[in-house]
Protein backbone atom coordinates (compact mmCIF):
# COMPACT_ATOMS: atom_id res chain seq x y z
CA UNK A 1 0.00 0.00 0.00
CA UNK A 2 1.51 3.73 -0.82
CA UNK A 3 -0.21 7.20 0.09
CA UNK A 4 0.00 9.59 -2.67
CA UNK A 5 -0.48 13.17 -2.55
CA UNK A 6 -1.21 15.36 -5.57
CA UNK A 7 -1.04 19.23 -5.65
CA UNK A 8 -3.20 20.53 -7.94
CA UNK A 9 -3.05 24.03 -10.30
CA UNK A 10 -5.45 25.20 -7.46
CA UNK A 11 -3.18 24.46 -4.68
CA UNK A 12 -5.41 21.36 -3.49
CA UNK A 13 -3.91 18.70 -1.75
CA UNK A 14 -5.39 15.30 -2.17
CA UNK A 15 -3.74 12.40 -0.38
CA UNK A 16 -4.99 8.90 -1.93
CA UNK A 17 -4.06 5.24 -1.30
CA UNK A 18 -3.27 2.52 -3.45
CA UNK A 19 -2.66 -0.80 -4.13
CA UNK A 20 -1.07 -1.85 -7.51
CA UNK A 21 -1.30 -0.42 -11.22
CA UNK A 22 -0.49 3.08 -12.26
CA UNK A 23 -0.30 6.26 -10.87
CA UNK A 24 -1.74 7.69 -13.37
CA UNK A 25 -4.79 5.00 -12.90
CA UNK A 26 -5.14 6.08 -9.38
CA UNK A 27 -5.15 9.62 -10.05
CA UNK A 28 -8.47 9.19 -12.40
CA UNK A 29 -10.29 6.88 -10.23
CA UNK A 30 -9.73 9.24 -7.40
CA UNK A 31 -11.22 12.69 -9.96
CA UNK A 32 -7.30 14.31 -9.49
CA UNK A 33 -7.66 17.54 -11.12
CA UNK A 34 -5.10 18.03 -14.41
CA UNK A 35 -4.66 14.16 -14.64
CA UNK A 36 -6.78 12.93 -17.69
CA UNK A 37 -4.61 9.84 -18.99
CA UNK A 38 -6.34 9.94 -22.04
CA UNK A 39 -4.33 7.23 -24.00
CA UNK A 40 -4.84 4.94 -20.91
CA UNK A 41 -1.48 4.55 -19.64
CA UNK A 42 0.88 3.57 -23.02
CA UNK A 43 3.00 6.65 -23.18
CA UNK A 44 1.49 9.08 -26.05
CA UNK A 45 -0.35 11.78 -24.82
CA UNK A 46 1.72 13.07 -21.69
CA UNK A 47 -1.90 14.28 -20.27
CA UNK A 48 -0.50 12.88 -16.68
CA UNK A 49 2.35 15.23 -16.82
CA UNK A 50 3.38 15.37 -12.83
CA UNK A 51 6.54 17.36 -11.18
CA UNK A 52 7.66 14.62 -8.18
CA UNK A 53 8.63 16.71 -5.03
CA UNK A 54 12.27 17.09 -5.23
CA UNK A 55 12.81 14.45 -1.94
CA UNK A 56 10.86 11.92 -2.91
CA UNK A 57 12.45 11.39 -6.26
CA UNK A 58 14.68 8.87 -4.65
CA UNK A 59 11.24 7.34 -4.18
CA UNK A 60 10.64 6.52 -7.82
CA UNK A 61 12.60 4.86 -10.21
CA UNK A 62 14.25 5.84 -13.39
CA UNK A 63 12.45 7.17 -16.60
CA UNK A 64 12.71 5.29 -19.40
CA UNK A 65 14.00 6.47 -23.00
CA UNK A 66 10.67 6.70 -24.37
CA UNK A 67 9.41 8.50 -21.15
CA UNK A 68 11.74 11.12 -21.18
CA UNK A 69 11.67 11.67 -25.41
CA UNK A 70 8.52 12.51 -24.36
CA UNK A 71 8.37 14.25 -21.63
CA UNK A 72 11.53 16.86 -23.53
CA UNK A 73 9.16 17.81 -25.82
CA UNK A 74 6.66 19.36 -23.32
CA UNK A 75 6.40 23.13 -22.80
CA UNK A 76 6.64 22.48 -18.87
CA UNK A 77 8.88 20.09 -18.64
CA UNK A 78 11.51 20.06 -15.37
CA UNK A 79 14.18 17.67 -14.02
CA UNK A 80 11.42 16.52 -11.64
CA UNK A 81 8.97 15.97 -14.62
CA UNK A 82 7.15 12.14 -14.92
CA UNK A 83 4.60 10.95 -16.87
CA UNK A 84 2.90 9.15 -13.72
CA UNK A 85 1.20 6.03 -16.03
CA UNK A 86 5.08 5.02 -15.59
CA UNK A 87 4.96 5.00 -12.26
CA UNK A 88 3.81 1.82 -10.86
CA UNK A 89 2.44 1.98 -7.41
CA UNK A 90 4.41 -0.11 -5.13
CA UNK A 91 5.52 0.95 -1.14
CA UNK A 92 8.55 2.49 -2.67
CA UNK A 93 6.36 5.38 -3.72
CA UNK A 94 4.61 5.73 -0.02
CA UNK A 95 4.40 8.99 1.34
CA UNK A 96 5.91 10.84 -2.24
CA UNK A 97 4.30 14.40 -3.59
CA UNK A 98 3.17 14.86 -6.92
CA UNK A 99 2.34 18.28 -8.31
CA UNK A 100 0.37 17.94 -11.34
CA UNK A 101 1.56 19.93 -14.37
CA UNK A 102 -0.30 22.49 -15.86
CA UNK B 1 -1.84 -10.98 -47.43
CA UNK B 2 -4.65 -10.75 -44.96
CA UNK B 3 -7.22 -8.19 -46.22
CA UNK B 4 -7.47 -5.83 -43.78
CA UNK B 5 -3.46 -5.48 -43.40
CA UNK B 6 -2.38 -1.68 -44.36
CA UNK B 7 0.95 -1.85 -46.10
CA UNK B 8 3.82 0.90 -44.86
CA UNK B 9 4.64 2.50 -47.94
CA UNK B 10 7.14 4.45 -46.72
CA UNK B 11 9.82 2.00 -44.94
CA UNK B 12 12.57 1.97 -47.37
CA UNK B 13 12.72 6.12 -48.12
CA UNK B 14 12.30 6.18 -43.81
CA UNK B 15 15.30 4.34 -43.26
CA UNK B 16 17.39 5.40 -45.93
CA UNK B 17 16.43 9.12 -46.09
CA UNK B 18 13.85 10.15 -43.24
CA UNK B 19 12.18 12.53 -45.78
CA UNK B 20 10.72 12.85 -49.59
CA UNK B 21 9.12 15.82 -51.44
CA UNK B 22 5.91 15.37 -53.35
CA UNK B 23 4.20 17.86 -55.49
CA UNK B 24 0.98 19.63 -54.19
CA UNK B 25 -1.29 21.89 -56.77
CA UNK B 26 2.27 23.48 -57.31
CA UNK B 27 2.85 24.28 -53.62
CA UNK B 28 5.79 20.95 -52.93
CA UNK B 29 5.49 19.57 -49.35
CA UNK B 30 8.33 17.58 -47.92
CA UNK B 31 6.92 14.44 -45.87
CA UNK B 32 9.03 14.07 -42.93
CA UNK B 33 9.29 10.21 -42.36
CA UNK B 34 10.88 9.45 -39.13
CA UNK B 35 9.10 9.57 -35.38
CA UNK B 36 11.58 11.71 -34.21
CA UNK B 37 11.57 14.17 -37.35
CA UNK B 38 7.73 14.09 -36.98
CA UNK B 39 7.31 14.92 -33.22
CA UNK B 40 10.23 17.44 -33.08
CA UNK B 41 8.92 19.37 -36.01
CA UNK B 42 5.30 19.08 -34.48
CA UNK B 43 6.32 20.72 -31.08
CA UNK B 44 8.82 23.73 -32.82
CA UNK B 45 5.19 25.72 -34.26
CA UNK B 46 8.01 28.90 -34.47
CA UNK B 47 9.44 27.58 -37.15
CA UNK B 48 7.46 25.19 -38.38
CA UNK B 49 4.17 27.53 -38.51
CA UNK B 50 0.35 26.31 -38.30
CA UNK B 51 -0.99 29.99 -38.63
CA UNK B 52 -0.85 30.57 -42.41
CA UNK B 53 -3.22 31.21 -45.31
CA UNK B 54 -6.19 28.91 -44.44
CA UNK B 55 -6.03 25.72 -45.90
CA UNK B 56 -2.58 25.61 -46.29
CA UNK B 57 -1.23 23.36 -43.78
CA UNK B 58 -3.50 20.71 -45.05
CA UNK B 59 -2.23 18.49 -47.79
CA UNK B 60 -4.10 18.10 -50.37
CA UNK B 61 -4.17 22.45 -49.97
CA UNK B 62 -7.65 23.56 -49.30
CA UNK B 63 -6.42 27.02 -50.27
CA UNK B 64 -8.54 27.22 -53.23
CA UNK B 65 -11.77 25.84 -51.38
CA UNK B 66 -11.36 27.89 -48.36
CA UNK B 67 -11.27 31.10 -46.51
CA UNK B 68 -12.53 30.29 -42.81
CA UNK B 69 -9.95 29.68 -40.32
CA UNK B 70 -10.24 26.39 -38.30
CA UNK B 71 -9.82 27.34 -35.22
CA UNK B 72 -7.82 26.32 -32.93
CA UNK B 73 -6.26 24.09 -35.93
CA UNK B 74 -4.29 26.95 -37.67
CA UNK B 75 -3.74 29.28 -34.97
CA UNK B 76 -0.01 29.06 -33.47
CA UNK B 77 0.70 29.60 -29.42
CA UNK B 78 0.06 30.74 -27.20
CA UNK B 79 -3.29 31.88 -28.97
CA UNK B 80 -3.86 28.58 -29.86
CA UNK B 81 -3.62 27.96 -26.25
CA UNK B 82 -6.07 30.57 -25.18
CA UNK B 83 -8.31 29.08 -27.98
CA UNK B 84 -7.96 25.34 -27.08
CA UNK B 85 -8.42 26.28 -23.16
CA UNK B 86 -11.89 27.70 -23.80
CA UNK B 87 -12.80 24.45 -25.79
CA UNK B 88 -11.00 21.98 -23.47
CA UNK B 89 -14.17 21.33 -20.77
CA UNK B 90 -16.65 20.52 -24.00
CA UNK B 91 -14.80 18.07 -25.96
CA UNK B 92 -13.15 16.77 -22.49
CA UNK B 93 -16.80 15.43 -21.81
CA UNK B 94 -16.45 12.04 -23.54
CA UNK B 95 -15.15 11.21 -20.18
CA UNK B 96 -18.48 11.76 -18.74
CA UNK B 97 -20.37 8.75 -17.70
CA UNK B 98 -23.80 9.52 -18.96
CA UNK B 99 -21.56 10.52 -22.51
CA UNK B 100 -20.65 7.00 -22.68
CA UNK B 101 -23.79 5.99 -21.43
CA UNK B 102 -25.45 7.18 -24.74
CA UNK B 103 -22.84 6.22 -27.16
CA UNK B 104 -23.02 2.71 -25.76
CA UNK B 105 -26.88 2.67 -26.56
CA UNK B 106 -26.01 4.30 -30.01
CA UNK B 107 -23.19 1.45 -31.26
CA UNK B 108 -25.31 -1.37 -29.23
CA UNK B 109 -28.35 -0.61 -31.44
CA UNK B 110 -26.58 -0.17 -34.81
CA UNK B 111 -24.56 -3.33 -34.51
CA UNK B 112 -28.09 -4.79 -33.60
CA UNK B 113 -29.66 -3.26 -36.49
CA UNK B 114 -26.96 -5.01 -38.84
CA UNK B 115 -26.67 -8.23 -37.15
CA UNK B 116 -30.22 -8.28 -38.71
CA UNK B 117 -29.21 -7.79 -42.04
CA UNK B 118 -27.96 -10.84 -44.47
CA UNK B 119 -25.10 -8.27 -45.63
CA UNK B 120 -23.91 -4.60 -45.73
CA UNK B 121 -21.66 -2.46 -46.68
CA UNK B 122 -19.94 -0.86 -43.66
CA UNK B 123 -18.56 2.25 -45.08
CA UNK B 124 -22.01 3.89 -45.87
CA UNK B 125 -24.26 1.54 -43.80
CA UNK B 126 -22.50 1.34 -40.41
CA UNK B 127 -19.07 3.83 -40.32
CA UNK B 128 -20.70 6.95 -41.86
CA UNK B 129 -24.27 6.58 -39.75
CA UNK B 130 -22.64 5.57 -36.63
CA UNK B 131 -19.86 8.20 -36.67
CA UNK B 132 -22.58 10.90 -37.65
CA UNK B 133 -24.50 10.00 -34.79
CA UNK B 134 -22.09 9.95 -32.38
CA UNK B 135 -21.17 13.60 -33.21
CA UNK B 136 -24.77 14.44 -31.80
CA UNK B 137 -23.18 14.05 -28.80
CA UNK B 138 -20.11 15.77 -29.00
CA UNK B 139 -22.49 19.01 -30.61
CA UNK B 140 -25.07 17.97 -27.90
CA UNK B 141 -27.41 18.39 -30.74
CA UNK B 142 -31.12 16.24 -31.41
CA UNK B 143 -30.31 13.16 -32.80
CA UNK B 144 -32.40 13.57 -36.06
CA UNK B 145 -29.68 15.98 -37.20
CA UNK B 146 -27.48 13.04 -37.92
CA UNK B 147 -29.96 12.30 -40.84
CA UNK B 148 -28.42 15.37 -42.24
CA UNK B 149 -24.94 14.68 -42.09
CA UNK B 150 -25.03 11.12 -43.21
CA UNK B 151 -27.00 12.64 -46.78
CA UNK B 152 -23.83 14.71 -47.25
CA UNK B 153 -21.59 11.17 -47.88
CA UNK B 154 -18.57 10.11 -46.73
CA UNK B 155 -16.58 13.68 -47.62
CA UNK B 156 -17.14 17.06 -46.41
CA UNK B 157 -14.98 18.38 -48.73
CA UNK B 158 -14.53 15.74 -51.73
CA UNK B 159 -17.06 14.44 -53.89
CA UNK B 160 -16.74 10.91 -55.56
CA UNK B 161 -13.28 10.44 -57.41
CA UNK B 162 -12.61 14.48 -57.05
CA UNK B 163 -9.78 15.57 -55.01
CA UNK B 164 -11.49 18.93 -53.69
CA UNK B 165 -14.95 20.20 -53.86
CA UNK B 166 -15.59 24.19 -53.37
CA UNK B 167 -19.40 23.09 -53.71
CA UNK B 168 -19.02 20.67 -51.44
CA UNK B 169 -17.39 22.30 -48.91
CA UNK B 170 -20.20 25.05 -49.30
CA UNK B 171 -23.07 22.82 -48.51
CA UNK B 172 -20.97 22.12 -44.93
CA UNK B 173 -20.39 26.40 -44.66
CA UNK B 174 -24.11 27.24 -45.27
CA UNK B 175 -25.16 24.60 -42.56
CA UNK B 176 -22.76 26.15 -40.57
CA UNK B 177 -23.44 29.59 -40.42
CA UNK B 178 -27.22 28.42 -40.40
CA UNK B 179 -26.90 26.79 -37.32
CA UNK B 180 -25.12 29.45 -35.41
CA UNK B 181 -27.66 31.79 -36.53
CA UNK B 182 -29.97 30.13 -34.97
CA UNK B 183 -27.74 29.62 -32.15
CA UNK B 184 -27.58 33.85 -31.69
CA UNK B 185 -31.29 34.41 -32.23
CA UNK B 186 -32.69 31.12 -29.87
CA UNK B 187 -29.95 30.03 -27.36
CA UNK B 188 -29.79 26.55 -26.36
CA UNK B 189 -27.18 23.72 -24.65
CA UNK B 190 -25.37 22.77 -27.95
CA UNK B 191 -22.10 23.68 -29.10
CA UNK B 192 -23.35 26.39 -31.36
CA UNK B 193 -24.76 28.08 -28.48
CA UNK B 194 -22.01 27.34 -26.12
CA UNK B 195 -19.23 28.93 -28.48
CA UNK B 196 -21.33 32.17 -29.03
CA UNK B 197 -21.77 32.74 -25.43
CA UNK B 198 -17.67 32.00 -24.48
CA UNK B 199 -15.82 34.70 -23.37
CA UNK B 200 -12.47 35.05 -25.12
CA UNK B 201 -9.95 37.58 -24.62
CA UNK B 202 -12.09 39.65 -22.24
CA UNK B 203 -14.78 39.55 -25.00
CA UNK B 204 -17.03 37.21 -26.73
CA UNK B 205 -15.78 34.62 -29.78
CA UNK B 206 -17.20 35.88 -32.46
CA UNK B 207 -19.44 34.49 -35.04
CA UNK B 208 -16.29 33.83 -37.98
CA UNK B 209 -14.35 32.15 -35.24
CA UNK B 210 -17.52 29.80 -33.51
CA UNK B 211 -17.75 28.73 -37.44
CA UNK B 212 -13.73 27.96 -37.26
CA UNK B 213 -13.92 25.43 -34.50
CA UNK B 214 -17.30 24.23 -35.89
CA UNK B 215 -15.68 23.62 -39.56
CA UNK B 216 -12.92 22.12 -37.78
CA UNK B 217 -15.06 19.53 -35.68
CA UNK B 218 -16.98 18.21 -38.81
CA UNK B 219 -14.23 18.36 -41.14
CA UNK B 220 -11.67 16.45 -38.62
CA UNK B 221 -13.80 13.70 -37.22
CA UNK B 222 -15.23 12.63 -40.63
CA UNK B 223 -13.20 10.81 -42.94
CA UNK B 224 -10.62 10.07 -39.82
CA UNK B 225 -13.67 8.75 -37.11
CA UNK B 226 -14.83 6.73 -40.18
CA UNK B 227 -11.69 5.10 -41.21
CA UNK B 228 -10.89 3.95 -37.76
CA UNK B 229 -14.54 2.25 -37.27
CA UNK B 230 -14.35 0.64 -40.62
CA UNK B 231 -10.50 -0.55 -40.62
CA UNK B 232 -11.41 -2.12 -37.38
CA UNK B 233 -14.68 -3.90 -38.76
CA UNK B 234 -11.98 -5.46 -41.47
CA UNK B 235 -9.37 -6.12 -38.87
CA UNK B 236 -12.21 -8.32 -36.47
CA UNK B 237 -12.64 -9.96 -40.01
CA UNK B 238 -9.52 -11.33 -40.33
CA UNK B 239 -8.92 -11.86 -36.57
CA UNK B 240 -11.91 -13.58 -34.72
CA UNK B 241 -9.51 -15.04 -31.81
CA UNK B 242 -9.16 -10.79 -31.30
CA UNK B 243 -13.06 -10.59 -30.59
CA UNK B 244 -12.76 -13.65 -28.36
CA UNK B 245 -9.81 -12.41 -26.62
CA UNK B 246 -11.40 -8.95 -25.97
CA UNK B 247 -14.58 -10.45 -24.56
CA UNK B 248 -12.26 -12.56 -22.11
CA UNK B 249 -10.12 -9.60 -21.53
CA UNK B 250 -11.92 -6.52 -21.62
CA UNK B 251 -9.56 -4.60 -19.55
CA UNK B 252 -6.72 -4.79 -22.41
CA UNK B 253 -8.93 -2.58 -24.75
CA UNK B 254 -7.97 0.73 -23.78
CA UNK B 255 -4.63 -0.48 -25.15
CA UNK B 256 -6.01 -2.66 -28.20
CA UNK B 257 -7.65 1.30 -29.29
CA UNK B 258 -4.03 2.87 -29.16
CA UNK B 259 -2.74 -0.27 -31.31
CA UNK B 260 -5.44 0.09 -33.99
CA UNK B 261 -4.84 3.75 -33.83
CA UNK B 262 -0.93 3.54 -34.08
CA UNK B 263 -1.63 0.56 -36.98
CA UNK B 264 -4.24 2.75 -39.08
CA UNK B 265 -3.45 6.29 -38.61
CA UNK B 266 -6.73 7.41 -39.67
CA UNK B 267 -4.69 10.76 -40.79
CA UNK B 268 -1.98 9.69 -43.14
CA UNK B 269 -0.23 13.55 -42.42
CA UNK B 270 -0.60 16.90 -42.13
CA UNK B 271 1.62 19.73 -42.90
CA UNK B 272 3.01 23.03 -41.67
CA UNK B 273 4.68 25.95 -43.43
CA UNK B 274 8.70 26.63 -42.75
CA UNK B 275 8.64 30.73 -41.72
CA UNK B 276 13.17 31.09 -41.48
CA UNK B 277 15.84 28.29 -43.42
CA UNK B 278 16.01 25.20 -41.30
CA UNK B 279 17.37 21.60 -41.52
CA UNK B 280 14.91 18.68 -40.55
CA UNK B 281 16.90 15.53 -41.13
CA UNK B 282 19.37 16.80 -43.43
CA UNK B 283 16.68 18.20 -45.54
CA UNK B 284 17.31 22.23 -45.90
CA UNK B 285 13.74 23.23 -45.34
CA UNK B 286 13.48 26.71 -47.05
CA UNK B 287 11.56 29.71 -45.55
CA UNK B 288 7.71 29.92 -46.81
CA UNK B 289 8.47 26.01 -48.21
CA UNK B 290 5.97 23.17 -47.08
CA UNK B 291 6.90 20.10 -44.59
CA UNK B 292 4.16 17.28 -43.43
CA UNK B 293 4.18 15.60 -40.28
CA UNK B 294 3.66 11.99 -41.75
CA UNK B 295 2.10 10.44 -38.70
CA UNK B 296 1.33 7.12 -40.65
CA UNK B 297 5.06 6.60 -41.60
CA UNK B 298 5.99 7.90 -38.34
CA UNK B 299 3.48 5.02 -36.20
CA UNK B 300 5.64 2.45 -38.31
CA UNK B 301 8.86 3.12 -37.27
CA UNK B 302 11.16 0.54 -36.14
CA UNK B 303 13.44 2.61 -33.94
CA UNK B 304 10.41 2.94 -31.41
CA UNK B 305 7.84 0.65 -32.27
CA UNK B 306 9.02 -3.79 -32.06
CA UNK B 307 6.80 -5.58 -35.07
CA UNK B 308 5.42 -1.97 -36.21
CA UNK B 309 3.34 -3.87 -39.25
CA UNK B 310 1.76 -6.47 -36.87
CA UNK B 311 -1.46 -5.23 -34.32
CA UNK B 312 -0.18 -5.87 -30.91
CA UNK B 313 -3.73 -5.94 -29.29
CA UNK B 314 -2.01 -5.25 -25.67
CA UNK B 315 0.64 -3.28 -26.47
CA UNK B 316 2.11 -1.68 -22.86
CA UNK B 317 4.21 1.38 -24.47
CA UNK B 318 3.24 2.99 -27.60
CA UNK B 319 3.96 6.47 -28.01
CA UNK B 320 2.31 6.95 -31.08
CA UNK B 321 1.50 9.85 -33.32
CA UNK B 322 -1.98 8.89 -34.49
CA UNK B 323 -4.15 11.83 -32.76
CA UNK B 324 -0.96 14.13 -33.68
CA UNK B 325 1.41 15.15 -31.79
CA UNK B 326 2.33 18.77 -29.45
CA UNK B 327 0.01 21.48 -28.80
CA UNK B 328 -2.34 20.42 -31.86
CA UNK B 329 -2.94 16.96 -30.97
CA UNK B 330 -6.20 16.30 -32.17
CA UNK B 331 -9.40 18.06 -29.85
CA UNK B 332 -11.77 14.75 -30.54
CA UNK B 333 -9.50 12.47 -30.00
CA UNK B 334 -11.36 12.21 -26.45
CA UNK B 335 -14.90 11.39 -28.63
CA UNK B 336 -12.36 9.52 -30.51
CA UNK B 337 -11.19 7.13 -28.21
CA UNK B 338 -14.83 6.94 -26.48
CA UNK B 339 -16.26 5.49 -29.49
CA UNK B 340 -13.48 2.94 -30.87
CA UNK B 341 -13.48 2.14 -26.95
CA UNK B 342 -17.62 1.91 -26.83
CA UNK B 343 -17.31 0.02 -30.35
CA UNK B 344 -14.25 -3.01 -29.35
CA UNK B 345 -16.80 -3.49 -25.94
CA UNK B 346 -19.82 -4.41 -27.76
CA UNK B 347 -18.45 -5.77 -30.89
CA UNK B 348 -16.49 -8.17 -28.72
CA UNK B 349 -19.80 -9.04 -27.01
CA UNK B 350 -22.02 -9.24 -29.51
CA UNK B 351 -19.97 -10.37 -32.39
CA UNK B 352 -18.75 -13.89 -33.03
CA UNK B 353 -16.81 -13.56 -36.40
CA UNK B 354 -17.35 -11.24 -39.65
CA UNK B 355 -17.48 -12.33 -43.33
CA UNK B 356 -15.64 -10.24 -46.04
CA UNK B 357 -17.54 -10.03 -49.29
CA UNK B 358 -16.11 -8.04 -50.76
CA UNK B 359 -14.16 -4.84 -50.98
CA UNK B 360 -12.55 -1.54 -52.86
CA UNK B 361 -9.61 -0.36 -51.22
CA UNK B 362 -9.06 3.23 -50.70
CA UNK B 363 -5.62 4.39 -51.53
CA UNK B 364 -3.79 7.76 -51.26
CA UNK B 365 -1.57 8.33 -53.90
CA UNK B 366 1.35 11.09 -52.52
CA UNK B 367 4.35 11.35 -54.90
CA UNK B 368 4.95 7.80 -55.82
CA UNK B 369 3.70 6.40 -52.64
CA UNK B 370 0.60 4.77 -52.31
CA UNK B 371 -0.89 4.32 -49.02
CA UNK B 372 -3.67 2.20 -47.91
CA UNK B 373 -6.06 4.42 -45.32
CA UNK B 374 -9.21 2.55 -45.05
CA UNK B 375 -11.78 1.26 -48.03
CA UNK B 376 -14.35 2.82 -50.28
CA UNK B 377 -17.01 0.28 -49.48
CA UNK B 378 -16.21 -2.86 -48.22
CA UNK B 379 -19.37 -5.79 -47.97
CA UNK B 380 -19.61 -7.82 -44.93
CA UNK B 381 -22.28 -10.25 -42.74
CA UNK B 382 -21.99 -10.24 -38.83
CA UNK B 383 -22.61 -13.27 -37.44
CA UNK B 384 -23.85 -13.06 -33.84
CA UNK B 385 -21.91 -14.99 -30.98
CA UNK B 386 -23.46 -18.51 -31.06
CA UNK B 387 -24.33 -19.83 -27.42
Amino acid sequence: MAKITFITSDEQRITVEGFSGSVMALAVENGIKGIDGDCGGVCSCATCHVHVAPEDVSKTREASEIETDMLELDDHTDQYSRLSCQLQISEDLDGVVLRVAK
Amino acid sequence: MKKSEIPDPFAAQRSKCGYETIDDQNDPVTMLLRHKDVRKTAHNYKTFTSETVPGRIVVPSEVNIRDTRQIPFEMDPPIHGAYRSVLEAWFKRPNNADYQEALTTMVSSIIDEMLAKESLEVVNEFALPLQSRALTLLLNTPFKESETWISWGTHVFRSEGEALDADKANVLYDYIDRELDRAIANPSDDLYSVLMQSDFDGRKLSKEEAKGVMVLTFAGGRDTVINAVTNAIAYFADHPESLKRLRKEPEIITNAVEEMIRYFSPLTHMGRVVTEDAQVCEHAAKADSRVSLCWASANRDENVFENPDEIVLDRKINPHVGFGFSHHNCLGATHARQIMRILLKELSEKIGSIEILDLKENIEQWGRFQRKVGYHKINVKFNAITP
